[in-house]
Parts: C-alpha cells; sequence; structure tokens
C-alpha cells in the first residue's frame, strides 16, 4: 500500500504543477498548445496520487509488487520524455522556418539594393 | 569557350570567412567566362568577407546570421530559380574549386544528358588527390552506400564542386539539407529521379582558413549523414520529369 505522506506530497506536488501552468497562461507567457502536455501531466499525476486504490491495482498489473509508488514516478518520467520530445520537435520547425527567414531576407535584400533607384539630388 | 550557350548561368560560392580567398575565387570564374554570373552566399562572415566579394564583382547574398554550409547554398539555388537562370554551378568559397574546370562539368548540361554533374576526385584511379586514410575510408564508405540506396555507381558524393540544369535548380531550392549536405543531396538527387553524370577534377589544396570538417566533428559527421542516408531512403521522393528540350 502506499504511504499517507506519499499520497499527500503527490497530490500537493501536482496541484502546484497545474496551478504554475495555468498562472503561466495567464500571464501571457506560456502559450496554450504548449501548456496542454504539461497541464496532462499534472491532471494525471493528481488522480494517481489522490486515488490510491487505483495507483495499487495499477502497480499490480505492471508487477510492481513491493513499492506501488514507483508507478507513479515512472509515469511521471513518461510525460517529462514526451514534454521534452515535442519541444523537439517544435526547435526543428523553428530551426527551419528561421533558415527560411534568413534566405528570404537575403535575397529580398539583394532584390531591393538592385531595384533601388540611386537618388539624385533635386536641384 | 562559346558565351553563347553560358548566357544564363549563374555560380553560386557559398562562403564563411574567407576574406583571403573569395577575391581570387571571384576573379577565375570571372575570367573563365565574364558572361556568368558570380554570386557569392555570405554566411555571415564577420571578416568582411561580403565586400571583398562584391568589390570583386560578385553579387552578394547576405545572409542574416550563419544558417552553415547547406543553407547557404541553398540560398544560392533558390537566387538561382526566381531570377530564371538555366543553369547553375556551385564552387567553394575558399578557392579548392579550380574555375578553369567548370567546362568539364558544364559539358554534359549544354549536350543535355544530365541534369546534375557532379565533380569527383575519384572517377579515374590514377587521379592525384589522396585524402588522410581516414577521410578516404568515409569518402569511400558514403559512396558506397549512396550507390546502393540510389541505384547508380557515384565515386565521390562528399565533392561540393557541382553543375545543374533548371530541373536540378527547382530541386535543391526545394530541397537541400543544411548542414554537411553534399551526400544526402546526391541521393536526393537520384531518388528523384535526376540523371547524374560524374566528370574527373582536380580538387587543389585549400588557400587558407580551415575545413569545416574538423577531427572533433567527424564523429557527428558520419553519424548525422548515416542518419540522414537512412530516413531518405525511406521517405518517398515525386519523380521529377526531365528537363524539356
Amino acid at each position: 500500500m502506499t504511504p499517507l505522506r506519499v499520497s499527500i506530497i503527490g497530490v500537493v506536488a501536482s496541484v502546484l504543477l497545474i496551478l504554475v501552468v495555468l498562472e503561466l497562461i495567464r500571464g501571457r507567457r506560456l502559450k496554450e498548445r504548449y501548456a496542454l502536455l504539461w497541464l496532462a501531466t499534472g491532471a494525471v499525476l493528481l488522480v494517481l496520487s489522490a486515488w490510491r486504490e487505483a495507483l495499487n491495482t495499477i502497480a499490480g498489473w505492471l508487477g510492481v509488487t513491493g513499492y506501488p509508488p514507483a508507478v507513479l514516478f515512472a509515469v511521471a518520467t513518461l510525460f517529462i520524455l514526451l514534454v521534452l520530445l515535442h519541444y523537439s520537435t517544435v526547435l526543428s520547425k523553428l530551426t527551419d522556418e528561421n533558415v527560411d527567414l534568413a534566405q528570404r531576407i537575403a535575397l529580398l535584400e539583394e532584390l531591393v539594393a538592385r531595384l533601388r533607384v540611386p537618388r539624385i539630388p533635386a536641384d | 569557350m562559346n558565351l553563347e550557350h553560358l548566357a544564363r548561368t549563374v555560380a553560386i560560392v557559398p562562403a564563411y570567412n574567407e576574406v583571403a580567398a573569395i577575391g581570387r575565387v571571384v576573379d577565375e570564374i570571372r575570367a573563365f567566362d565574364p558572361a556568368i554570373d558570380v554570386v557569392v552566399v555570405d554566411d555571415a562572415s564577420t571578416d568582411g568577407t561580403a565586400d571583398k566579394a562584391e568589390v570583386h564583382g560578385a553579387t552578394v547574398l547576405r545572409l542574416l546570421f550563419n544558417v552553415g554550409i547547406g543553407g547557404a547554398v541553398q540560398t544560392g539555388f533558390r537566387f538561382a530559380l526566381a531570377e530564371g537562370y538555366e543553369r547553375a554551378v556551385r564552387l567553394d568559397g575558399d578557392g579548392q574549386h579550380d574555375a578553369s574546370e567548370l567546362g568539364k562539368l558544364l559539358a554534359p548540361i549544354e549536350r543535355g544528358t544530365a541534369d546534375l554533374v557532379i565533380g569527383s576526385r575519384f572517377v579515374d584511379s590514377g587521379s592525384s588527390y589522396r585524402p588522410p586514410l581516414g577521410r578516404r575510408i568515409g569518402i569511400r564508405v558514403f559512396a558506397r552506400l549512396v550507390s546502393i540506396l540510389g541505384g547508380q555507381r557515384v565515386t565521390d558524393t562528399t565533392s561540393g564542386f557541382l553543375a545543374l540544369d533548371r530541373v536540378g535548380i527547382e530541386l535543391f531550392a526545394a530541397e537541400y539539407p543544411h548542414d554537411y549536405p553534399e551526400v544526402e543531396a546526391t541521393l536526393v538527387a537520384l531518388r528523384s529521379g535526376l540523371r547524374l553524370s560524374q566528370v574527373q577534377v582536380e580538387m587543389r589544396e585549400r588557400e587558407s582558413g580551415a575545413s569545416s570538417i574538423t577531427f572533433v566533428r567527424s564523429l557527428y559527421y558520419m553519424v548525422k549523414v548515416s542518419l540522414a542516408l537512412l530516413v531518405a531512403s525511406l521517405r518517398r521522393y515525386p519523380r521529377l520529369a526531365g528537363a524539356p528540350r
């Protein structure tokens, strides 16, 4: 059985995570599309921490007989990996878009320089 | 050289901190054929490479920040596409590619027998070029891999000395790897149905600067290129029709 203290700490930690993420969204420091995975992480951890029976049952399915809270850590780790992988794809996309912009600017600057009519003094 | 045939040719020269070499590179291309437009793509050099190239009469495309050799070269291909050039050649900004060999590179394009011509150091086994053992093995391995995956024997996949017709320009303007691009680009070209030709060229020792592939980076190079080849052979590429002629 999961020690009660572990469950309480788990609930507090996941509620904190959800509150921090919501506050970041409210302050426009985090976009909703990048917050969803974090909120899902917080929600799943909250449920598994508060619903002690469920955690024990899942631990039983997975063959974790000695210490059920290990499942909590495993789930948390899995979600963190998902978030990181998601960020790697975002980073790759941003890199491509950045290079594309740099290329376009280089082409446009050359074009502007070529098309710009030399200023003739108006006298 | 018949100027008429080269009327719409652009030479793309990527350069990163090559102020010592770039002037001569531009001069030599213009000396080979004044009708070739020389475009230097300056990959955010900090040593005045761009101004130097401009003084020597090149059109200069200035990248805002360093995007790597592949991204720089692709800027040139995009320029060639936008400006409607029929043919493009690419030479390194460090002077290792000899502009007097451009005629050999352009010949198959002019005859209409190839869309992509690569200047290879290993077509003739008697070539004088002898790279260090490690690099020689790397070049061999990638040449074999690309040959197998692309279905045509390729002798030198790491050469950046090449010529393209309009079909090739269109492909590389749309799709070109950003770092260490040559090996992967060769495979992408073959899988897209481009007709590849290879001609024997000699390359000079570097005049200045350091090769972009130092010892510490070679491991990353091998892994990155291998992964790129694997992924490129799993992807589907639309087959491009041969150039209309």
